[in-house]
């Protein structure tokens, strides 16, 4: 048994034919390649870190300093993002916005997705392509009759704008995920349950939500990111400093018209970072194969 | 099912008998579920759609609701060269930079589908430009790309290949190509890990079996790889295409459409005249003017969705 499932295993397969390559070749076509795009795609993190260490003699003078590489790394830029700017209150706000707005959102998805996936009430399809059709809108058409009824709410310019209207984009992607984890459960788990005299809430709470946790935890990562990440609405409809989410405040309080502090502009994009990436690596296989999974369907 | 929830209540009085029967009715239990989630999208998505199609016949300004003044917006719009020019933009940025980022997502995705140590490690750190928020990162693009102090140009002045610093933002056609540029960095990790899942469900013995039958490695690709491919490949470029075609981010991080218009988005347009200029009206009518482009799209991925299930034999 334990032989057939050994080679079952898709990563002793994967180089079925690879000794058909010779060492150069796979250096040229494989190696090479690689090392090209890593870098490309890192050195921006890399620039981003080593300008925020850098004091603003050596990040001015490429004749002297290879901008490359610091000489003297200083934590002023990082002291002065947080104890001379509203920086810490941003991180916050971002926080208190993005958790909420998970929250909700991932209370309204689990519902509709096992109603979706699991009740199949008359138009469960036609609502589910709906809830599809919902993730194609984009905020870039929404955001300037969002900001009329969030005026006319009196919601201007408080987290709750932010809390209720990230849901648009939340709630369809959440749901259209866990509908793809719920339709993994097998079905004769319920109906055990049904014959046992469980009702469907008992079901939903005992049953279906325990199977799902890595389901919900992905889900709950992906929607964290993308409030965290979230910048046209927080743009349009927050205007006091002491309100503003990260991406928001480092864009608009630290860049001044004249001088540009590019050292805590850069530290300010890296510790904004650090917490989705943190998370993000923490789930990182969660969040690959959630990913394909939501793509797939 | 009377009969299953008198087992769990011994004594069923008439109130909880029509409530347990409520809630073995499918469309009620189903209604209910959906409640929570229909409100949400109801009031926050689907209304504010139909809002802003009305906004766009008005001439709606910040803080004065605006009146019915039919498809004025539109035929100013159609004589302004400034949105016919952030039309052209968006199509150039849009059909360049998804291009670029298919033929690179797909050669990395190539790439990381073969037998590489680390393999866990570099699927993690290619995601990376994808998963840190999309401003902080186009901030450090902008500091790249900096006119005096540009990374980039004191490499190339370093290696002898130009003698003077480019200025990458401040020229239409290098501040286009050096959003797309931005644009290219950012897409290509997700183009790159769906397409990698894609790869990974092709059964390794179709491979060997065309290999068996002399096929070349080009063909290889061609017969076997790319038909598997299809269905995903529709899929991610559609998603690829809606999120390059309303960004909004990046060129106000990098240049606010500047120069001289030459990066200006029918989102950033938008922006610019709905928000920062007060004129609702019209930028909900530049807003709503990209709805066609979008659909566009999506009946591109609906086909798509079509062909896989036609693939699979039919049946979801």
């Amino acid at each position: 048994m334990a032989t057939i499932k050994k080679t079952k295993r898709p990563e002793l397969d994967e180089g079925g034919m690879g000794y058909l390559q010779s060492l150069p070749r796979r250096v040229v076509t494989v190696y090479l390649p690689l090392l090209v795009f890593v870098i490309v795609l890192l050195f921006p993190f890399y620039w981003m870190t080593i300008t925020a260490i850098k004091p603003n003699l050596e990040m001015t003078d490429y004749a002297n300093f290879n901008p490359l590489w610091v000489v003297h790394p200083t934590f002023e830029h990082i002291r002065y993002l947080l104890f001379d700017t509203s920086y810490p209150g941003w991180l916050l706000n971002t926080i208190i916005i993005s958790t909420a707005a998970t929250f909700l959102s991932l209370l309204a998805a689990v519902f509709a997705a096992y109603a979706i996936e699991r009740l199949r009430f008359s138009g469960a399809r036609q609502v589910g392509l709906a809830i599809f059709l919902a993730y194609l809108v984009p905020p870039s058409i929404l955001f300037i009759p969002l900001s009329v009824m969030v005026f006319n709410l009196g919601l201007y310019d408080t987290p709750f704008a932010l809390i209720l209207t990230y849901p648009t984009f939340l709630v369809p992607f959440c749901t259209w995920l866990l509908m793809g984890y719920f339709r993994s459960i097998p079905f004769e788990l319920e109906e055990c349950a049904l014959i046992d005299g469980a009702s469907r809430w008992q079901i939903l709470t005992k049953i279906v939500l325990p199977l799902s946790v890595p389901g919900l935890i992905s889900a709950g990562i992906f929607a964290f990111t993308l409030s965290w990440n979230e910048f046209i609405y927080a743009l349009t409809f927050i205007q006091s400093s002491e309100n503003k989410t990260v991406p928001v405040g480092v864009l608009t309080e630290l860049v001044r018209s004249d001088v540009y502090e590019w050292g805590a502009l850069m530290a300010g994009a890296l510790i904004g970072s650090l917490p989705v990436v943190v998370l993000y690596s923490f789930f990182v296989e969660h969040y690959v194969s959630s990913m394909t999974g939501a793509v797939k369907e | 099912m009377a009969v299953s929830s008198a087992a769990v209540q011994p004594r069923p009085s008439i109130l909880s008998r029509s409530l347990s029967l409520l809630a073995d009715s499918r469309n009620a239990l189903g209604f209910g579920f959906m409640l929570p989630a229909a409100a949400l999208l109801l009031v926050f998505l689907t209304y504010p759609l139909g809002l802003g199609i009305w906004l766009g016949f008005t001439d709606a300004r910040i803080g004065r609701p605006g009146i019915f003044i039919g498809i004025e917006n539109y035929q100013y719009l159609s004589d302004d060269a400034v949105f016919w020019l952030s039309v052209f933009n968006t199509l150039l940025y849009t059909i360049s930079a998804s291009i670029l980022k298919f033929a690179l997502g797909l050669w990395l995705a190539l790439i990381l589908n073969q037998n590489l140590p680390f393999k866990s490690f570099f699927r993690a750190i290619v995601l990376l430009p994808w998963v840190v928020p999309t401003v902080l990162s186009a901030i450090a693009f902008w500091w790249i790309y900096d006119s005096q102090f540009s990374i980039l140009s004191w490499a190339l002045m370093e290696m002898g290949l130009i003698d003077h610093r480019i200025n990458f933002l401040g020229d239409p056609v290098n501040a286009r190509a050096s959003v797309i540029a931005a644009n290219i960095w950012r897409g290509i990790p997700f183009v790159a890990i769906t397409l990698l899942a894609g790869l990974q469900t092709i059964p390794q013995s179709l491979y060997e079996a065309a290999t068996l039958d002399g096929a070349s490695r080009w063909q290889l690709f061609r017969f076997v790889t790319l038909p598997l491919l299809t269905p995903i490949i529709a899929i991610t470029m559609t998603f690829s295409v809606l999120f390059t075609f309303t960004d909004f981010q990046l060129i106000y991080v990098l240049t606010r459409g500047g120069p001289v218009n030459a990066t200006h988005l029918m989102a950033t347009l938008s922006f610019q005249r709905g928000i920062s200029g007060g004129q609702l009206g019209e930028g909900a009518a530049i807003a709503v003017a990209m709805i066609p482009f979008l659909l566009a799209a999506i009946l591109f991925s609906y086909f798509g969705l079509q062909r896989r299930k036609w693939q699979q034999g039919g049946g979801d």
